[in-house]
């Protein structure tokens, strides 16, 4: 073994390159290979709880579906708990969940308890383990007057309490979620959120999340994993993020009336990006104090009002996109 | 196998909730029955002992055909659509990540379906014939356990060619006009519109090599004693045969859709 000590998802060097055929013509085709995974390495240990994020199309289902077995590498190597996920796809099956936001697991016409005796048979769950997976699931997940209800006639939120349930039924050591919260209300968003945090903190079940709902990742997990193209982007904490992306602030300013946009002598890193009349928007790295910059607009331009803007972590990660985008 | 047992029972059960459905069904199979029924006395008044059936057996044809027509699913009403319609939109990928067999679990659920229909679109329809009707209905238990297992036999050659059907369908833009082409061969070579021993020659010995017959032509038979003893073991195995060979098929086109599907994102 030349894992870590505990690393319980283990990734080197992994690919995916997939022949899509394309028709030239009339009658000729070609063949072009799209790096859907372009070498990922990373370790999750047993317990984390890890944001996975990149555009659409950026590899992060591919990933996925690498680590659950139902695709097999081009290259590189995969482990989950030790398993070789394609070729012990079955073996391994047990001891994940996988919950789709966008996709259910669920069966449609019939009552929710129905998909739970599916999963007690499917995964061999033995009989008191699953009575108590599913009281503790009911009663966190607020399920109790649902369990007699078609899933069609749930609503979109009760149906994704549901489907975590039902991913859960036998105690999976680790837990993807794809989109989790994508559709939901506040009050639902929060509620399964709550959830996987104490599941995570409780039970010390590992969690991959992958979102486009970056309040998921803020209030959830304390590391995450950009890719896009293929590729990590960076993986770390979040507030490393915002270094990595060389995010900015942004000063904005009102001033008594317009003025052309605000130049400061040898401050190249302060530019506006911004005039709307009389108020001009200003960035600078997110790493500088404001107080010096708004003296020295004070003292050369008729100031009003003014107000500083943090970085917010979405504009950063769309920044890190555009970069890779345009490289 | 308890898994298939529980998405067995939870088909049946499913199709158990749409009773008005089952109604109508079984009004519409009842309709058909005396239509047909009174159609082939007027044809076996012409051709007394057409195809080896006296009158009372070919009007018995009819009635178990229509018992038998909604747990075939040859005209619809199985779980393609639902099929095709997780492959379609890539829900499908969810189904790969459970530790269970696509195919069995598939068949499973259509078989509870067809349990259910056997039982309530069979019995309803078969009564009424019986009751207006003079049929040859055995009186072995015997013969009737033998039917039924000729009818599951069936059943199961049934699912695996409109499994086969299905997938095939994902490979073209739209799958209705393979289905109803299916289901017409389906409903001709079954002995669905007429029985197939009434076909001369070697029309005749096509329709019967070919799997169509398992469906109903076979059970027919079974229940009507045409078949007994050993003769019944090889209806079996006939049956078994073609039933292997399509689920094999089956096996190959799945494992070539969902590769694409799983490619194919979502």
């Amino acid at each position: 073994m030349h894992g870590e000590a505990g690393a319980f998802i283990e990734l080197d060097g992994l690919e995916k390159v997939f022949d899509v055929r394309r028709r030239v013509g009339r009658f000729r085709r070609e063949t072009r290979q799209v790096r859907a995974v372009d070498g990922i390495s990373f370790r999750v240990a047993r317990g984390e709880m890890v944001g996975y994020i990149g555009p659409n199309g950026a590899g992060k289902s591919t990933t996925i579906k690498m680590l659950t077995g139902i695709l097999t590498p081009s290259g590189g190597r995969v482990r989950v708990a030790g398993i070789d996920p394609s070729r012990e796809r079955t073996r391994l099956a047990s001891r994940i969940g996988v919950v789709f936001g966008q996709r259910t697991t669920l069966w449609w016409d019939l009552p929710l308890i129905d998909s739970y005796r599916l999963a007690h048979r499917m995964y061999r769950v033995p009989d008191a383990r699953f009575r108590e997976n599913l009281d503790r699931c009911v009663e966190l997940l607020g399920l109790g007057d649902l369990l007699h209800v078609a899933v069609r006639q749930l609503s979109l939120g009760q149906r994704m309490r549901g489907d975590i349930a039902a991913a859960l039924l036998h105690d999976p050591d680790v837990l993807y979620l794809d989109e989790p919260t994508i559709g939901l209300d506040v009050i639902s968003k929060t509620r399964v959120r709550e959830f996987l945090r104490d599941l995570n903190r409780d039970r010390g079940t590992t969690v991959l999340l992958t979102t486009h709902d970056l309040q998921d990742i803020e209030q959830l997990c304390r590391r995450v994993m950009v890719i896009d193209h293929g590729r990590l982007l960076y993986d770390g904490g979040l507030a490393g993020l915002h270094e990595a992306g060389g995010s900015e602030r942004v000063l904005v300013v009102d001033l008594e009336h317009e003025a052309p946009p605000i130049e400061l002598a040898d401050e190249p890193s302060v530019r506006v990006t911004r005039v709307e009349g009389t108020r001009q928007y200003l960035a600078f790295p997110a790493d500088r104090s404001a107080a010096p910059l708004v003296a020295r607009v004070a003292a050369a331009y008729p100031l009003v009002d003014l107000s500083v803007r943090e970085p917010d972590i979405e504009s950063v990660i769309a920044k890190m996109y555009g970069e890779r985008a345009d490289a | 196998m308890r898994l298939y047992a529980v998405v067995w029972a939870g088909s049946f059960r499913r199709y158990a909730t749409y009773r008005t459905a089952t109604l109508a069904g079984v009004f519409t199979n009842t309709v058909f029955g005396f239509i047909i029924a009174y159609t082939y006395v007027a044809l076996w008044h012409l051709r007394p002992h057409l195809g080896g059936y006296g009158l009372s057996q070919a009007v018995t044809f009819v009635w178990v055909s229509q018992g038998m027509l909604a747990a075939t699913g040859i005209m619809g009403g199985g779980f393609e659509n639902e099929l095709t319609e997780r492959i379609r939109t890539g829900d499908i990928a969810v189904d790969l990540y459970r530790p269970a067999d696509l195919q069995l679990w598939w068949m499973a659920q259509d078989l509870g379906r067809a349990a259910f229909q056997l039982l309530a679109r069979g019995a309803l329809p078969l009564l009424a014939g019986w009751s207006f009707f003079d049929l040859t209905l055995p009186h072995d238990p015997l013969v009737w356990a033998a039917f039924l297992a000729a009818a599951v036999l069936g059943l199961v050659v049934s699912f695996a060619i409109r499994y086969v059907v299905a997938l095939a369908a994902f490979w073209l833009l739209d799958g209705t006009g393979v289905a109803q082409i299916a289901g017409l061969a389906a409903t001709f070579w079954s002995g669905m519109l007429l029985p197939l021993n009434v076909f001369p020659g070697l029309l005749g010995q096509i329709a019967r090599a070919l799997p169509w017959s398992s469906i109903l032509q076979l059970p027919a038979d079974v229940l009507l004693g045409t078949y007994s003893g050993w003769d019944v073991a090889g209806v079996y195995a006939f049956q078994a045969a073609w039933a292997a060979m399509l689920l094999g098929a089956g096996r190959l086109l799945q494992s070539a859709a969902t590769r694409r599907v799983v490619v194919q994102g979502g």
